[in-house]
């Protein structure tokens, strides 16, 4: 098991976003969490990335097995795609950067300043940070936003190979990915707390 | 590591903001400052040291919010933060770059500052081993600065009313060293306190910043 969150109860700005959120994640597996707005899906992966404290529950996770990746690209828009990628690279030692590049289609680009790039071109270069490194675990926070059709399409079968060789997913996203691997998919609006009870459904589920 | 300092040290020469504007910061103050006292160069030679000194901590403090900032901005921190890197390692990095592109270039062009102060050639020594010593201490204690006002919008001048008291160590002892190094007394009492000032600097406060950075990527 690659992932672990026990009877997790998380807050933001001392409200409480859900409560009582159990899951496993285990090799080949997907996570997709959906809820609208402000359900506190960015707030789960930043938890189970160490990002955020927690109010209650358990996360089991070993901090060498994932990659998180949120809604801001940590890119640098003064230097060039290969650059932003080499470095990345470097931090996480890792060495496929060509086949990163060539998988995201960022090879015509690969010279060109980050910040010259379109918004989805971004998005792209910062999704082919996932590649550069062996960890499973993949942590994404909306990872499809300003993609077009085709990116989202190169990029779900991306994840889907990742999956099958072995990796491991959670995704929070509005956008069905595609995907028919094996996978969970948890609507946080369940785990609210209304009236001091959990949701009826969640309370099924659980 | 390598790879993040080659990351800082491109970013700050790039992205504008590093090398060239703590150094010409520097240069017009020293500049500035015989305009307002005269050009009387017994008052000057007097008073070199503390320009130096003072200048060089103003210019370092120009470029303080950029340590951080724009990591943070960009969600590069939060990135680092989950990196194999630990996050004291970066902040050391980061502080140490921001000596080379920041501190370096303002100890390199003292000595010829303090020849327009009327210092004596024999005399530049002191200013420039004291700046070498003293600078970098500079840039670690401001990293912690720059640590605590990490995503406050328009932090730039609480980052300085943080930091300015926090350099005081460093300026009364670095000025020390030079002007006993003028007056040809013996200072290797105030020099061995500005390197303590200095390794301590470096020793503990990476540690304390990635505390305090920790807190404010909640």
């Amino acid at each position: 098991m690659l992932l672990s969150v026990d009877n997790l109860s998380v807050s933001r700005g001392g409200i409480s976003l859900f409560e009582g959120l159990n899951f496993t994640v285990s090799t080949g597996e997907f996570v997709l969490i959906n809820g609208g707005n402000g359900v506190g899906k960015t707030s789960l992966l930043r938890s189970i990335a160490g990002l955020q404290p927690i109010d209650k529950g358990k996360i089991a996770i070993n901090a060498d097995n994932f990659i998180f990746a949120g809604d801001a690209n940590g890119i640098k828009t003064a230097l060039t795609v290969l650059e932003n990628l080499r470095f990345w690279s470097a931090i996480f030692g890792g060495k496929n950067l060509h086949e990163a590049l060539e998988k995201f289609q960022l090879r015509q680009l690969k010279n060109r300043f980050a910040g010259k790039l379109s918004a989805g071109q971004k998005r792209r270069l910062s999704l082919a940070r996932l590649l550069l490194t062996d960890r499973p675990i993949w942590l994404l926070d909306e990872p499809t936003v300003s993609l077009d059709k085709r990116s989202m399409k190169q990029f779900s079968k991306i994840l889907k190979n990742h999956l099958e060789a072995g990796g491991a997913a959670v995704v929070a996203s509005h956008i069905d990915l595609g995907l028919t691997l094996s996978s969970l998919s948890i609507n946080l609006e369940d785990y609210q707390m209304k009236n001091g009870n959990i949701n009826a459904s969640a309370k099924a589920f659980l | 590591m390598i790879a993040l300092l080659q990351r800082d040290l491109i970013l700050a020469v790039r992205a504008g903001g590093g090398f060239g504007l703590g150094m010409a910061f520097f240069l017009i103050v020293v500049i500035l400052v015989p305009l307002g006292i005269g050009p009387d160069m017994e008052i000057l030679s007097k008073v070199s040291v503390g320009i130096l000194w003072v200048g060089a901590l103003l210019a370092c403090v120009l470029s303080l919010d950029r340590i951080f900032s724009l990591d943070y901005d960009d969600g590069t921190l939060e990135l680092l933060l989950t990196s194999p890197i630990p996050l004291e390692a970066v902040v050391t990095v980061k502080s140490f770059s921001h000596w080379i592109s920041t501190g370096l270039p303002l100890v390199v062009i003292s000595p010829i500052l303090g020849l327009l102060l009327g210092l004596q050639v024999s005399d530049l020594k002191w200013v420039f081993i004291s700046l070498l010593l003293g600078t970098p201490a500079l840039s670690v204690i401001g990293a912690f600065g720059a640590a605590l006002t990490v995503g406050i919008r328009r932090g730039g001048l609480l980052l300085s009313l943080l930091v300015l008291p926090l350099y005081v160590p460093t300026l009364i002892f670095g000025a020390n060293v030079a002007s006993k190094g003028l007056a040809d007394i013996s200072n290797s009492s105030a020099l061995l306190i500005l390197t303590a000032v200095t390794l301590a600097a470096f020793s503990i406060l990476p540690f304390a910043s990635a505390l305090v950075l920790r807190i404010n990527l909640r």
